[in-house]
């Protein structure tokens, strides 16, 4: 496996968590997806979440944002999230980009960005220097804001999502397989622009299947099979598919 | 940057975005000018607009399902009705206290049933149309039953009222431009976002920060409020009102009239309210034939004009499609 040209540095235990999930169950009708995941995101932290399809990752992230029927306690800085409200979850600054994007295919590229900034209302300074900012990482969107956001490629429509979130300026971006249906140059300059957020100071749960992408910007990731979490990684010290590989296997 | 042809189709989609509501205006400008049984017609027409603007707002903005949108006209009609005709109430207050009716109605019925999705929402729906239709019906000492309430006084304030059919068409136009300038007003409002965000997905608007169940039910409470008003001034301009009038043939009209019109678009209520109230009055001349030509209109329409004919003009708009100056470097030919 190729190696990053700069790795993700380990952040150290002292930084505060900013999400401490424990022992967080979720049930589809009578099967049982996720069962008592424990995991945390600290401060400044990008944590990504590997594992097969069914491995019950996006279940994770569903449940953070209450969208799922879980039972559990997470935690985000010093408040509990309740396990049911998701717009109660994000108006607490928990932000997530939905697997498949979770576009509004009928509207503008505008309008979604306008919808992104619904908590402060969609227009005036503050959501100027919001879009501005969002508009500078992904100068496409700039190209295409009158656009009906359906008709975009894949790529742009991915920007979209991820920028869509940004104007909700969260202070913990959750963020479901990304590189889904992407080219891997695509998906490559997506995930460096999550990286230069996360630099900059953006905490980030990430799940993905494209592992050596994921690891390239991870402080630390955890491998997740039969809804639990079956391994901790360090990701300096995957140099292999090998050394991956037993993590997922083992 | 867009290219001088985008530029071109952009001008000439804006253009033409505009004609199916010209149209409409064109066809109401020419029945106060040639007046007679058109004007009623016409009348009618521009009341269900009211109706199935009220109508879209639910199920074109939100995406929810009502079939009983009867039962908040029938609220407005009847409350007017009786205050006016049977004590003698002004119209104007005998409407609001009617709209006041139909919001309770909806907060009443909507908070527990808006929780429901899909096919149990619609059936929830249909039984409130159901219950205040047989109301209208069983509580004889006040609506008459069948035999309705007669002699309610025409539409005006104090001494001033509205009474001949011209003046009427006049005063229902600008009541349907209100109706229209306010749905446009609310789908570009962070509240007709919001209702556009749940209806293409409830968990995603949720994510953004969106209290889905609240907005339901406000989109609700708007819609009845369009359609209690509509209800008012039927009874207002016809002078008579009896169950029927509100029965289930009102919501299957106004179902009618949204599709061929154009779901989701502003101006598609007027046009399918025009086109679906022309429409039989175009083949009357076929006698035994009509209700089979008229049939076979509305499957044409509905096969060639999918999205409804206000969104005929659509093709046209998407031209704003722009090619991108800068080329993703990673990036070739959209998938």
């Amino acid at each position: 496996m190729a190696q990053a040209a700069v790795q993700a540095p380990a952040i150290a235990g002292a930084q505060p968590k900013i999400l401490d999930v424990e022992n967080l169950s979720a049930r589809y009708g009578q099967v049982e997806a996720l069962h008592s995941v424990s995991i945390s995101v600290r401060a400044g932290e990008l944590v990504a979440v590997l594992g097969p399809n069914g491995a019950g990752k996006s279940t994770l992230l569903r449940s953070v944002m209450g969208l799922t029927t879980s039972t559990g306690s997470v935690r985000f800085g010093d408040q509990s999230l309740p396990r049911r409200g998701t717009s109660k979850i994000a108006r607490a600054g928990v932000v997530l980009v939905p697997e498949g994007r979770g576009i509004f295919a009928p509207m503008s590229v505008a309008e979604n960005l306008q919808l992104g900034a619904y908590m402060i209302g969609g227009r005036g300074d503050e959501f100027e220097r919001r879009r501005e900012r969002v508009l500078t990482l992904f100068p496409r969107l700039k190209e295409r804001l009158d656009q009906v956001s359906g008709s975009m490629s894949g790529g742009e429509q991915q920007m979209l999502a991820v920028g869509r979130a940004l104007m909700a300026e969260p202070r913990l971006l959750l963020l479901d397989e990304p590189s889904l249906g992407l080219a891997p140059k695509v998906t490559a300059e997506i995930l460096e622009t999550l990286g230069q957020l996360n630099r900059d100071g953006l905490p980030i749960l990430l799940v993905e299947q494209k592992a050596p992408l994921a690891l390239k910007l991870a402080n630390r990731a955890c491998v997740m099979s039969n809804g639990r979490i079956s391994a901790e990684v360090d990701p300096r010290e995957i140099n292999s598919h090998a050394d991956l590989a037993q993590f997922y296997f083992n | 940057m867009p290219t001088s042809r985008n530029s071109t189709s952009t001008s000439f989609g804006r253009i033409l975005s505009w004609v199916p509501a010209a149209l409409a205006v064109a066809l109401v400008g020419y029945a106060i000018v040639v007046g007679g049984y058109i004007v009623t017609v016409a009348g009618f027409a521009l009341i269900y607009a009211v109706f199935v603007t009220g109508l879209n707002i639910f199920m074109g903005y939100a995406g929810q399902a009502s079939f009983g949108q009867n039962a908040f006209a029938a609220i407005g009609g009847y409350t007017s009705a009786v205050l006016t005709a049977t004590y003698g109430w002004p119209p104007v207050p005998a409407m609001l206290i009617g709209v006041a009716g139909a919001i309770v109605c909806a907060v009443v019925v909507g908070y527990p049933t808006l929780r429901l999705k899909g096919h149990y929402l619609a059936m929830a729906t249909l039984a409130i149309g159901l219950i205040v239709y047989e109301t209208t019906v069983q509580w004889q000492s006040v609506t008459q039953g069948y035999m309705g309430i007669s002699g309610i006084p025409p539409l005006g304030i104090g001494s001033f009222e509205i009474v001949s059919d011209r003046a009427q068409l006049i005063f229902l136009s600008i009541v349907v431009a209100i109706a229209m300038g306010s749905a446009w007003l609310i789908r570009n409002s962070r509240f007709g976002r919001a209702l556009v965000a749940l209806s293409g997905s409830e968990d995603a608007a949720r994510a953004l920060g969106i209290d889905v169940a609240r907005y339901k039910l406000a989109a609700f409470i708007v819609s009845a409020t369009y359609a209690s008003i509509a209800g008012s001034m039927f009874v207002h301009i016809v002078g008579f009102v009896s169950p029927e009038v509100f029965g289930m043939n009102m919501v299957i009209l106004g179902f009618t009239m949204l599709y061929v019109g154009g779901i989701g678009t502003v101006i598609g209520p007027l046009v399918g309210a025009i086109v679906i109230n022309l429409l039989p009055e175009t083949f009357r001349a076929l006698k035994d034939y009509q209700d089979l030509v008229y049939g076979i209109a509305l499957i044409l329409l509905l096969i060639y004009a999918p999205g409804g004919l206000a969104a005929l003009t659509r093709p046209f708009k998407r031209e704003r499609t722009v090619k991108p100056a800068v080329t993703l470097a990673s990036e070739g030919a959209k998938p």
